[in-house]
């Protein structure tokens, strides 16, 4: 398989887990500004939003309040802003467009739907009103492109390519929710226990698409520690670093089967994967919830810059 | 339905408004269709051609902008008698085009014999000085053409022009096929439609079958297809026919000359490609050999070529056989290299380097058309007929100030097949394009092709990137 190939089914896989996981997030700070009376605190859940793309910085230097039409039409279809959905979607299509050979017709066909589907959608300011059914949308292109992926394709290194690029994403995302969340499950701001704090930690869970799992493994309880366990540790939870970095390390076990060998990236998936395997909840509130997130975070970029060197991504 | 024009030749109706025989079976069908249910389908098929991307990009367009080719549903169809008569003409036509390939680059046997002159070579860019005396990988310089043929009368296809270089289309007769046996699978089972499908698996055993001295045998030989990239106007075309030949689909920034090989870079390193079935131009395939400034190409390619490192299809320096000022020479060439009087005729040609000729083109620019000697997707044409009086004026100065740059020729009564319109059936001017393989194996001609057809009404126009569409080709069996 070529390097530049490699590197296209990972980025559409990667460009596309963003746009879903960005979808979810305005999900959430819709709802939040909805269940806020005033204005002011809307405005700040809308900031946290943008603080957790990674887009607020951008986003200040051409606007001056976070209402909320804006901020998300910012983040959905702004001509100017290369992290919009849009341009994630468009970035994936593009991809998968030079990676067409690698891709079956049901991989490609669901990517070039969803794309002609959202540009239609998007071609107009998003309101309110349609604001949910153009989130369901993002996320149901997302998963089409995923479910044709695992109905259609080889398991052999192109899936492998495209996996490892869905879960380094997923990876950094609930990092990084969960990194401009923490202080919401600190215990000494959790004790409080009031009522906000079970909102903050609801959403917490439905911005990762966590909150009917985490019910269901905790009926009736809602504890900021569990919580924590459960998107950092829970291995069953498809959307937790530990899920996440299982699935890495499976699929970057498959390219060294096919490939017969191991490279750097491995190494430093091993070391990365202990950590995680062998750390108690506890010891990550003892050592500091956001030092945590901040070491993952730094070691999953450097995995996936390994990753594009072992295999060649680019000359 | 309505009377064909008197004017030209109808592919489907005689003069008096009556059937002829190759549409018969169609007809019937067809009359026996809902209308309303005809014109959902004709929707249907361009979300389909939308869905899966069939679409090309337009030069000078916005970046990016992505049109379809319009997809006309009525199939142009050609009996087995005709196209048997169009076989034998195409094959003798690409057999003398390689023998004249390399005798050029080689003895110039055929200048020495007085019967091109030596004035058609000088200052041609498309003569590759680098391949004299080179022959390729089984003596073949071209193993992809494309004989874009017109038709004038009952028993009349000429050539218009020979593709010698990387012609394209061939995606849009496999997919145009798809869609109509999708659309109306039940035409197939009443009508015997030659199969064109089997077109990339003949590709890639005819691009195996010219792998080059390096090729040591074992496993099959490494095919790759080099595209400019996402961004070039054929790339859905690239992509698709290296996905159905299960080759690596390459660009000039995945290979380098590794070892006296072209390889490919890959997850795991290297790779050498034994047979590359080039869709750049030979300008930008070896910037150390030709245009320095190209990133499309692969530095050092044509001397791993000249090694017998690698095979290149088509050859570098192909172009000079099908260059406009060649083709006027062309029923010379066919008869010097095979001994036979052409089976299928050209188009009358005025060449304009010649005084005579140009007086006699000037004279009569309004009737004829002239197209530019290295031009090509019908851009920098003049089509008398249909231009103004000032647009005529403007081409005669650019005409009278480098004639040698010019061909006329007269304006052809170009055949009509009738399309879909809203208001039923209406006659439209088309051409044709059979693909042809060649291999030391011998030429290998896919029964059909790709029909263009000029959308709009009295237009001779049929390039896509003039507005023409296409039609799915069919080819009866006997």
């Amino acid at each position: 398989m070529l390097g530049r190939a490699a590197n296209g089914v990972y980025w559409m896989n990667r460009y596309l887990e963003r746009a879903e996981n960005t979808a979810r997030l305005i999900d959430v700070g819709f709802h939040l500004a909805l269940t806020r009376g005033n204005k002011e605190s809307a405005d700040e859940e809308w900031k946290s939003v943008l603080t957790t793309t990674g887009q607020v910085d951008a986003y200040c230097a051409t606007h001056d309040d976070f209402s909320g039409p804006q901020v998300f039409n910012y983040l959905l279809r702004d001509k100017d802003n290369p992290g919009s959905v849009l341009q994630m979607v468009e970035n994936a299509r593009t991809n998968a467009r030079v990676v067409r050979t690698s891709i079956t017709n049901s991989v490609w066909e669901a990517t070039n739907e969803g794309w002609m589907t959202l540009r239609d959608l998007l071609s107009r300011p998003v309101r309110e009103s349609n604001l949910g059914e153009v989130l369901t949308t993002v996320r149901r292109q997302s998963m089409l492109v995923r479910g044709a992926l695992e109905g259609t394709m080889l398991r052999n290194e192109v899936f492998n390519f495209a996996r490892i690029g869905t879960f380094i994403e997923r990876a950094d995302n609930t990092a990084r929710i969960l990194d401009v969340k923490y202080y919401v499950l600190l215990p000494s701001v959790a004790w409080v226990g009031s009522s906000l704090d079970n909102v903050q930690w609801e959403t917490l869970l439905r911005s990762v698409a966590g909150n009917r799992a985490f019910t269901w493994l905790n009926p009736g309880s809602m504890d900021p520690k569990e919580i924590a366990r459960f998107l950092i540790l829970d291995g069953q939870f498809p959307r937790s670093l530990v899920f996440c970095y299982e699935k890495i390390r499976s699929n970057m076990a498959g390219l060294a089967k096919e490939y017969g060998h191991e490279v750097s990236a491995h190494e430093l998936l091993r070391d990365a994967g202990a950590r995680l395997h062998q750390i108690s909840i506890d010891e990550i509130f003892e050592g500091g919830l956001h030092e945590f997130l901040q070491d993952v975070i730094g070691k999953t970029v450097e995995i996936g810059n390994a990753i594009a060197a072992d295999y060649r991504f680019i000359e | 339905m309505t009377a064909a024009s008197t004017t030209n030749f109808d592919e489907m109706l005689n003069g008096d408004g009556s059937i002829r025989p190759a549409y018969s079976d169609f007809c019937e069908w067809y009359n026996s269709q809902d209308t309303a249910w005809l014109k959902r389908q004709d929707a249907e098929a361009e979300r389909f051609f939308r869905r899966i991307g069939i679409t090309f990009n337009v030069y000078g367009e916005e970046a990016g902008e992505e049109r379809l080719i319009p997809f006309d549903m009525i199939p142009r169809i050609i009996t087995a008698r005709e196209w048997r008569k169009l076989t034998r003409g195409i094959e003798q036509r690409v057999r003398a085009l390689n023998a004249f390939l390399q005798d050029l680059y080689h003895r110039q046997e055929i200048i020495r014999s007085g019967r091109l002159p030596v004035e058609a070579l000088r200052n041609n860019e498309a003569f590759l000085t680098q391949m004299i005396g080179f022959t390729p990988p089984g003596g073949v310089y071209t193993h992809i053409v494309g004989i874009d043929l017109v038709r004038t009368g009952p028993e009349e296809f000429m050539v218009l022009e020979d593709n010698a270089r990387t012609p394209s289309g061939v995606s849009y007769m496999l997919e145009n096929r798809e869609t109509m046996m999708a659309m109306f699978p039940e035409l197939f089972t009443k009508i015997p439609v030659r199969p064109v499908s089997d077109y990339p698996r003949r590709l890639a055993r005819s691009l195996r079958a010219c792998a080059p001295p390096a090729y040591k045998g074992g496993k099959r030989p490494v095919v790759a297809v080099l595209t400019p990239g996402i961004y070039n106007s054929a790339y859905f075309e690239h992509a698709f026919l290296a996905d159905q030949m299960g080759a690596e689909l390459v660009e000039g920034s995945d290979l380098r000359v590794v070892d006296g090989r072209v390889a490919m870079r890959t997850t795991t390193g290297y790779k050498a490609i034994d047979v590359i079935y080039r869709r750049v131009d030979d300008d930008y395939l070896d910037p150390l050999t030709f245009n320095p400034s190209s990133v499309l190409g692969v530095a050092g390619i044509m001397d791993v070529y000249r090694a017998g490192g690698i095979t290149i299809a088509n050859a570098p320096g192909t172009g000079i056989a099908d260059d406009k000022a060649i083709y006027s020479y062309m029923p010379e060439i066919v008869e010097f290299y095979t001994g036979e009087k052409p089976i299928l005729n050209n188009v009358p040609t005025w060449r304009c380097s010649e005084p005579g000729a140009l007086a006699y083109v000037l004279d009569n620019l309004a009737d004829l058309v002239v197209k530019e000697v290295h031009g090509s997707g019908g851009y920098g044409m003049l089509i008398g007929p249909t231009s103004s009086k000032k647009e005529i004026a403007a081409f005669e100065a650019k005409l009278r100030a480098k004639p040698e740059n010019y061909i006329a020729q007269p304006t052809l009564s170009l055949s009509t097949v009738p399309i879909f319109t809203n208001a039923g059936l209406a006659p439209r001017h088309v051409d044709l394009r059979p693909f042809v393989l060649v291999s030391p194996d011998g030429i290998d001609i896919t029964p059909g092709g790709l029909t263009r057809v000029a959308l709009k009404k009295g237009s001779l126009v049929v390039n896509s990137s003039q507005g023409g569409g296409t039609k799915d080709t069919w080819v009866l069996d006997e």
